[in-house]
């Protein structure tokens, strides 16, 4: 068996700003993931729906227009009821320090710094992924 | 989750983790394969290649939205090169298909080669075998037509449309070198942009040279962006299809995939069996004299051959 991370690196929201969200996909195909990236402006429908047609292990979800809380629980319940329950997710962008408890209550299993370091975000992928999903 | 009957009723999450089983040669896979497989050959599978940035991804989007809205259910594979480096890969062609993520009876799916020489690989025929007996009118694949990997799309499709676009003089040389023998329908895409003639005419100049009696490949300005000649290239496949029909010739390519699918497990089962024998400590043995030169590589690769045929 020669298992593959399947991350989809994904922008909600209206902010067309995704030079970050770039790097972080190319650090994490350089990590050896399989990483799909949605591009600009993408609902919280479509984004639920991408990551369980293609059957990712994580969705990151990266949004600089402040409105991450309503966006990412909204993505997070829409995996549930899509039978994608199981899909670690994980925010980004800029998100304040006091929305992060909110955040984690809602499901986002963790939210990254405006630059963290990306080496750490990948080693937090590879420790939590979801490895019962696949047995 | 009951992967094999959710698959025959068209479940997304069943279709999708029954491919991540297919993509790591997770057991499971081949199970469902060998159990589904009687329902499949319904579909009708069409293969698109092309440089990268020709607009294949763009294309298939349009393609997919027409005959969604004809009442079909459309499935697609796009497959993009994993880095031989990390074995990762940016899988790109979803940005360009975003906005049909939503359309009912469509399910699309980005794939890694995973280091398969040829772009298309053992993953890719068996997915299509799943999307089949998931009950896809049409399954589209996509496959990166760099050197000579657009070959294979040959072998995994019944019809098969060469992109390109107006400035990629490179590949005008490469269809001289032989591609254009598997296209059976070409499109120039990105026809509102200056130049879209000029290829045209260069693509049937070449195709001139091998024109024959049956099909000839036609040759279509498309604009994916505008959702301009979109309608005439599914027009042209349906009409492939028929010629393929009456002729017979779709039967002699189902033999012929049929083949290449049974090669594809004997290379898998092959190599697993050579794998375990080059394990053995006695084999071990034998790599160490054939490294001090006591013997040669032919004798060692002939005996492990003999014992596997015998060890029947
Ligand atoms: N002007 C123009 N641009 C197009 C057209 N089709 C695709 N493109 C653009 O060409 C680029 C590559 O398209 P994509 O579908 O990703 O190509 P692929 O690599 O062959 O899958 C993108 O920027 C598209 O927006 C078209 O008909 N006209
Ligand atoms: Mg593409």
């Amino acid at each position: 068996m020669e298992e593959k991370i399947r991350v989809l690196v994904a922008k909600p929201g209206l902010d067309g700003h995704d030079r970050g969200a770039k790097v972080l996909a190319r650090a994490l195909m350089e990590a050896g993931m399989e990483v799909i990236y949605s591009g600009i402006r993408r609902t919280p429908e479509q984004i639920a729906e991408v990551a369980v047609q293609e059957d990712v292990d994580v969705v990151m979800l990266s949004c600089l227009s402040g409105a991450h809380n309503t966006l990412f629980p909204r993505v997070v319940d829409l995996l549930r009821q899509k039978g994608g329950g199981d899909i670690l997710v994980l925010g980004g962008g800029i998100i304040p320090e006091d929305d992060m408890p909110f955040l984690k209550e809602h499901g986002i299993q963790e939210v990254f710094y405006p630059g963290a370091p990306i080496k750490a975000t990948i080693q937090y992928v590879r420790d939590n992924v979801h490895k019962e999903k696949h047995s | 989750m009951d992967v094999q009957s959710d698959i025959r009723t068209g479940d997304t999450r069943a279709i999708a983790r029954a491919i991540t089983w297919i993509e790591n040669a997770d057991a499971r896979g081949a199970a469902l394969v060998h159990d589904i497989y009687r329902q499949t050959g319904r579909a009708y599978i069409v293969g698109i290649t092309g440089s990268p940035g020709s607009g294949k991804s763009t294309l298939i989007a349009r393609m997919a939205a027409l005959l969604a809205a004809g009442g079909a259910k459309v499935g697609i594979l796009a497959v993009d090169p994993s880095s031989p480096f990390s074995g990762g890969a940016l899988l790109g062609d979803r940005i360009r298909m975003f906005d049909i993520s939503l359309t009912h009876d469509v399910y699309m799916r980005s794939m890694g080669t995973r280091g398969s020489l040829g772009g298309l690989n053992r993953s890719t025929r068996m997915a299509t075998r799943i999307l089949d007996a998931a009950g896809f009118d049409w399954i589209l694949i996509e496959t990166v037509g760099a050197g000579q990997s657009e070959v294979d799309v040959h072998d995994v499709a019944y019809t098969t449309v060469v992109v390109l676009a107006p400035g990629m003089g490179d590949d005008i040389q490469a269809m001289k070198a032989g591609i254009m023998e598997i296209g059976d329908a070409f499109v120039i895409n990105k026809a509102d942009r200056e130049g879209a003639d000029r290829t045209l005419n260069q693509v049937e100049s070449i195709l001139h040279l091998s024109a024959a009696e049956g099909w000839n490949p036609p040759v279509l300005k498309v604009s994916a962006e505008q959702n301009a000649g979109v309608d005439e290239l599914v027009a042209v496949i349906a009409r492939h299809r028929v010629h393929l029909e009456e002729d017979g010739e779709l039967d002699r390519i189902k033999v012929r995939m049929a083949r290449l699918d049974v090669v594809e497990i004997l290379k898998e089962r092959l190599t697993d069996t050579m794998n375990t024998e080059l394990e053995r400590a006695a084999t071990q043995a034998e790599l160490e004299k054939v490294a001090t030169r006591e013997t040669d590589p032919y004798t060692v690769a002939d005996m492990i051959v003999d014992k596997i045929w015998r060890g029947r």
